[in-house]
């Protein structure tokens, strides 16, 4: 259970060090993004939605049964599209509305 | 770091000090700050409130709600019942008065509440109203910076309270990337940090070690500052287990709830009404069949609907997202395959249970000019979102109400006070290697500690009274290796600090264990040398640190009407 940041993709903003709720994310000497330790993400995804740039992405750990599939959101709006990547398949997207609340 | 190069010092000053800006903190702030535009505010939050502590993630439904037809005495005899006649009646009272209130003002900031043709909001059970709760703290940061007297303090970590005779003048602390410490004096203080997660080895002890349910980051600090400072607490004993989906400990509630999924062990068996509807009898149901051979155990979803499959998707993603991604990887959604679940390691939350400081009806602590509210507060279970932003109403009512009659504290005192706190962490800023034993090392050992002698998931939550001495006697020898420890960066710091505090939680917890000699909420802990319920502890088990040990004693049960303090 963690994330990954996209070294190539993350341009250094420091909005993703700046509301991960466990301090988790360190600086580069460049500016670049890291995860200090993997092991010790919650999984709350709030990095995710924070970046803009897509450069951060979700797996669930061989641990706990992931399959090295990908999870990735991206913003327009009120609408957040969960993409999820699996090892040969399309990726699937599922989008969730703001303005609409969860029916359970 | 070296002699010549000490962290920075600064030393601020406020009226209203909150620790913690979680739910009950943030709300504690607006509360105040609405009602007393020239009052000083602070929030010394170790994250940063716009995405901090339990809510991190989002939230999908308040759990706490006066429904239709419903009654605030409704709601208190069903957290009576569920936590088996052991809460503060005038808590939970007070705290339910505030329920409808308070959501309402949630809606008024942003917050997506479902509601009906007529419009009015659709419930989910009797307590419960549906909600997309994503993004549930940044709109309550929002809110916070809507108000000029409020200062927020991201990224500092607090450690201790400045106290004298019994009085709290402020607290102390440092910056969890920034070498710099901070001496804080407030003329009122209220703790509102989190419940203690990490106590007990859990559920996925290796690279998902930290995929629990409750955040990892809550590590017990406000517990741990209470205890040391001589505050009275309540309840430890009352651990909290959650009953989640397997490996992501994802809740299970939106789905037993949302698509009416019964409970069923390794036969097909429905196995819930055997145990009872509790919490801690769901809890127990699931250990106790998969204890006595007969799990695993599932949420039997299988069948329903793909409108239900999307739905309960959707729904994960704003609260749980490993749950949806578990279902998409897998190839099979909940309408082919039952939800596993299990339970989780125990934690201390008040949120939940009763776990906290012992507090009077409006919320002061024994300590003078220290008030609670939220997870660390106890005696009030079943507060869920609701409820800790009720508390913290109430909280900030109580002091707004006191602290013209608290005098700010002498600045010579403050930094007298908070220098041996600095001194402190300029020892533990340090290069020096850490041999033999690292924080993750100790931590580790903690953890393995609290599972097989405190009861743990090891031993399906079981202990007996030579097991509980065996886990006090562990932890004091850990006690002092961490007393020992240092670290070469401020991260390292916030970690040594964490254990400091969960130690001391598990202290508190083996003694409240050790006293309470009966079983009385057996999905979340089992006393095998006592295993039925007493009539003889239908009271609270509190406890104290008196002059250099820890004083344990019952209290009888308050019911309605103020209590207060009576020293």
């Amino acid at each position: 259970m963690s994330i990954h940041i996209d070294r190539d993709k993350c341009i250094r903003c420091g909005a993703c060090r700046e509301i991960c709720p466990g301090n988790l994310i360190g600086r580069t000497t460049d500016g670049t993004a890291y995860l200090r330790h993997p092991e010790e993400c919650w999984g709350c995804a709030s990095c995710l939605k924070e970046c803009r740039h897509e450069a951060i992405f979700y797996f669930l750990g061989a641990d706990i049964g992931g399959q090295g599939s990908r999870m990735q959101t991206n913003r327009e709006g009120d609408l957040t599209h969960w993409i999820i990547s699996s090892p040969g398949r399309e990726p699937f997207t599922i989008t969730v509305d703001r303005r609409e609340s969860n029916k359970y | 770091m070296s002699l010549f190069n000490p962290m920075e010092r600064k030393y601020l000053t406020t009226d209203l000090l909150i620790i913690g800006g979680g739910t009950a903190g943030c709300y504690a702030a607006i509360t105040a700050a609405r009602q007393a535009r020239d009052l000083r505010i602070l929030i010394a939050e170790k994250a940063n409130i716009k995405r901090s502590g339990c809510l991190a993630a989002g939230v999908n439904a308040l759990n706490a709600y006066i429904t239709e037809g419903q009654t605030v005495r409704d709601y208190l005899e069903f957290v009576r019942w569920d936590a088996e006649k052991i809460i503060r009646d005038d808590l939970v009272l007070s705290m339910a008065e505030g329920f409808n209130e308070t959501a309402a003002d949630l809606e008024r900031m942003g917050l997506v509440i479902l509601k009906d043709e007529r419009g009015k909001y659709v419930t989910r059970g009797r307590q419960n109203i549906k909600i997309n709760g994503e993004n549930i703290k940044p709109l309550l940061a929002a809110e916070v910076g809507r108000y000029g007297n409020i200062e927020v303090l991201n990224h500092v970590n607090i450690t201790d309270y400045l106290t004298a005779e019994g009085r709290v003048f402020g607290a102390v602390g440092f910056g969890v990337e920034e070498e710099i410490e901070y001496g804080i004096s407030a003329r009122a203080v209220l703790i509102a940090t989190g419940g203690a997660a990490g106590l007990y080895r859990p559920n996925n002890p290796g690279f998902s070690r930290h995929k629990m349910w409750y955040p990892p980051f809550n590590t017990g600090a406000g517990y741990a500052m209470g205890i040391r400072a001589g505050a009275e607490m309540t309840s430890f004993e009352m651990r909290f287990v959650a009953q989640r989906c397997k490996d992501t400990i994802a809740p299970t509630g939106t789905i037993a709830l949302g698509v009416g999924a019964r409970e069923v062990n390794a036969r097909g068996e429905i196995y819930e009404k055997q145990y009872g509807l509790s919490t801690s009898g769901r809890a127990y149901g699931t250990t106790n069949e998969t204890y006595e051979g007969r799990g695993p155990c599932y949420l039997r979803t299988k069948g329903i609907t793909s409108e239900q499959d999307e739905e309960l998707l959707r729904a994960y993603l704003n609260m749980a997202p490993a749950q949806t991604l578990k279902w998409i990887e897998s190839g099979r959604l909940p309408s082919e395959q039952n939800v596993e679940i299990e339970g989780t390691e125990p934690y201390i939350v008040g949120g939940h249970t009763g776990s906290g400081y012992w507090v009077d009806t409006r919320r002061r602590t024994t300590l003078a000019n220290l008030y609670a509210a939220g997870d660390v507060s106890g005696g009030a279970p079943k507060k869920f979102v609701t409820g800790a932003l009720a508390e913290g109403a109430i909280a900030a009512e109580t002091i707004l109400s006191d602290i013209k009659n608290i005098p700010p504290a002498e600045e010579a005192v403050v930094r007298a006070r908070a220098e041996k706190v600095f001194l402190d962490y300029e020892r533990r800023l340090s290069d020096a290697p850490q041999e033999p034993y690292d924080v993750f090392a100790i931590e580790e050992a903690m953890q393995k500690v609290m599972d097989e002698y405190a009861g743990g998931i090891k031993t399906a939550y079981r202990y007996n009274a030579g097991q509980l001495a065996l886990a006090d006697s562990s932890i004091d020898r850990l006690i002092v290796l961490a007393e020992g420890l240092t670290g070469p960066d401020m991260d390292t710091l916030v970690h040594i600090y964490e254990l400091r505090e969960r130690l001391t939680v598990c202290k508190v917890l083996i003694a409240h264990l050790c006293a309470r000699k009966e079983t009385r909420w057996p999905g979340f802990a089992v006393h095998t040398d006592h295993p039925q319920l007493s009539g003889d502890y239908e009271c609270y088990v509190n406890s104290k640190w008196l002059d250099g040990h820890l004083e344990v004693f019952t209290r009888p049960l308050v019911r309605e009407g103020a209590y207060e303090h009576t020293y």
